[in-house]
């Protein structure tokens, strides 16, 4: 693992973070680095990732109160006067609430602003199905000219949101404010639109992205053992796909399965989808994500658990579609069960 | 009544035989509430806003937000006219692959300040820009057209608070109040009475105005711009389809396309 730049996570206990402090930490370094950045919040600066920017950089910061569209629509104007803007927010009230502002003002006038979806997937936790955000990665997707990046670690967040401001038009940051294991590290390489293969093997890709790396990175370790040899691959930014690096895993291991932190439907599994069935060489998939239906209150790692989003959900989608493999299935479900 | 609001009187005719002539040759687009802003954008483009025509991403200009983007057939013959573009260029308007989309986009046309189309939307855009001039110590304004109909907007009261919280007084908002909305009279529909109100109240410096006076439009953006520590608010009392009697006051001609016939009618009523 060690020649890819990635953190010991299978020998040593792993270190908890959450993605929103990498956010923080590289918003943190833009402004100490002179970028002219503002950063916005609408009244979530204490759990979004916002509060020490706030602290140090007070005349780059605007909490703009409870108003996420006014907030979106002022960081537009900001954005028309030359500024590099982060706005941050719920994943749902980014993506949901304030999605016709995105799309018609930001989207439309091509404008960077940077919208960091905090608190996203089930890291609400136990505030339960109203406030986990699941759907933003696919709606967020859609929108044109919109980078979609979802960290898997809070040292990619860092990487993403630095990346982030140098990119012209929008970008959607997914973040989490659950502590999950750091994966990276400084020397992890991470370019935008760019997925990056973390462990090598024959039979299946895994493409994930965003906290559920990590289970992925498991999973592929436990099946290690029973002789499944198992690709990893961090698929971090869903939208531009990385469709060159999603077709030649698929080829080159002729089964595939997706994971992340959402639903199954449109998000990164739905991208991968899309992209195999238009390049005419689909081959056994399966999604793993929270099929059709909201979440639940729970502790985060609970909530992994319960939706089948942990290394033992991943290893049975994988066996899955092993099995769809070995009977010379070709994309075509048979009485399987969802694994999500 | 002054030369200069004479003269503007006159330009208001001619950009309004321009709107009647694009909406002819588009076969669809937004009469009524072109008409009804006529007159205060012909004010802001004439003789209100430090503008440069001929250099359209000049940065100290101040900048104007369609909020009630359906108007833009008034925006486009203002440009025109002003010399953003060529005036022949009207006569594409929503067609396939013209400069002129059926909405503004900055991206296409020039003088063009900030893209709009989903209703509600300017104005937190006109404070962002006002913020920003702050930030950076430049002395622009931003101007920012709302229709009374789009007040029903959520969006437009969190805007609202935004600019009078951060003291824009580089914001002056100008509602085109024709109290007619495409279903029909505001009024009946959701009450937006008492409208100067609920600007005072949430801490506007209100000017309340006949929107079809030029002299009355030039003396409210005078107060507006002398105004300290507040954004203003020019409540412009206007009629919808002004100037084109068949269409004046008639929700109907929110949205209705314009005929031969009905064309010659409304242009000797513009003559």
């Amino acid at each position: 693992m060690a020649e890819m730049g990635l953190a010991d996570i299978h020998h040593s206990a792993a270190k908890l973070e959450a993605t929103s402090r990498g956010y923080e930490r590289g918003l943190i370094e833009l402004a100490e680095r002179g970028f002219d950045i503002i950063v916005m919040d609408a009244d979530l600066a204490g759990s979004s990732g916002t509060g020490e920017f706030r602290k140090r950089y007070p005349n780059r910061f605007m909490d703009i109160g409870l108003c996420e569209q006014n907030m979106i629509g002022t960081a537009a104007g900001l954005a028309l006067a030359g500024k590099c803007v982060f706005v941050t927010t719920h994943g749902m009230l980014a993506a949901g609430k304030a999605w016709d502002i995105i799309r018609s003002t930001i989207c439309y006038g091509t404008l960077n602003v940077n919208i960091c979806g905090a608190d996203a997937g089930l890291s609400a936790g136990a505030a339960g199905g109203s406030r986990q955000s699941l759907e933003d990665v696919a709606v967020m997707r859609t929108l044109t000219g919109m980078t979609v990046v979802v960290p898997a670690d809070s040292m990619e967040a860092k990487k993403a949101t630095i990346a982030a401001s140098r990119l012209p038009g929008p970008v959607y940051l997914r973040l989490a404010s659950a502590r999950v294991p750091i994966v990276t590290t400084d020397l992890t390489p991470f370019t935008m639109g760019q997925a990056e293969v973390y462990r090598q093997g024959d039979d299946v890709s895994v493409l994930a992205c965003g906290v559920v790396v990590y289970e992925a990175m498991k999973a592929a370790r436990d099946l290690e053992d029973e002789g499944i040899s198992v690709r990893v691959i961090n698929c971090h930014t869903v939208k531009p796909l990385d469709r060159a690096m999603v077709s030649r895993v698929a080829v080159e291991t002729g089964a595939i399965v997706t994971v992340e932190e959402g639903a199954s439907i449109g998000g990164l599994g739905g991208a991968c989808a899309e992209a195999l069935a238009q390049v005419g060489r689909p081959v056994p998939m399966r999604i793993v994500g929270i099929e059709d239906r909201f979440g639940e209150s729970g502790e985060h790692e609970e909530l992994l658990q319960h939706f089948g989003l942990t290394s033992r959900g991943i290893a049975s989608a994988i066996r899955e579609v092993l099995a769809m493999k070995a009977n010379g299935a070709n994309g075509v479900r048979g009485e399987t069960t969802t694994s999500g | 009544m002054s030369p200069t609001a004479t003269e503007l009187r006159g330009v208001a005719t001619v950009v309004r035989r321009d709107i009647l002539t694009m909406l002819l040759e588009a076969g669809s687009g937004h009469p009524g509430g072109s008409l009804s802003a006529t007159d205060i954008i012909t004010a802001l483009y004439w003789e209100v806003m430090n503008i440069r025509p001929d250099r359209p991403i000049w940065e100290e200009r101040d900048r104007f937000v369609l909020s009630k983007a359906h108007a833009a057939p008034a925006l486009y013959a203002a440009l025109a006219r002003r010399g953003y573009f060529d005036v022949r260029e009207l006569m594409t308007f929503r067609k396939l692959k013209s400069k002129l989309q059926g909405f503004p986009d900055m991206h296409k046309t020039l003088g063009i300040d900030a893209s709009v189309g989903s209703p509600g939307q300017g104005l937190s855009i006109a404070n962002g820009l006002a913020i920003a001039a702050k930030r950076d110590e430049k002395s622009f304004r931003v101007y920012c057209l709302i229709g009374d109909g789009e007040t029903q907007e959520g969006q437009i009261w969190e805007a609202a608070m935004t600019a009078a919280h951060h003291g824009l007084d580089n914001v002056c908002a100008i509602v085109d109040r024709n109290r007619m909305m495409g279903d029909g009279d505001t009024e009946k529909i959701a009450a937006l009475a008492p409208l100067g109100d609920k600007w005072r109240t949430f801490n506007w410096h209100v000017i309340e105005t006949d929107g079809h006076d030029m002299e009355q439009l030039l003396q409210a953006f005078a107060e507006a711009a002398s105004v300290k520590g507040k954004p203003s608010l020019i409540l412009a009392r206007t009629v919808k389809g002004k100037g084109v009697p068949f269409m004046e006051n008639s929700a109907e001609w929110h949205d209705r396309k314009v005929t031969e016939d009905l064309y010659e009618e409304a242009m000797q009523a513009l003559s």
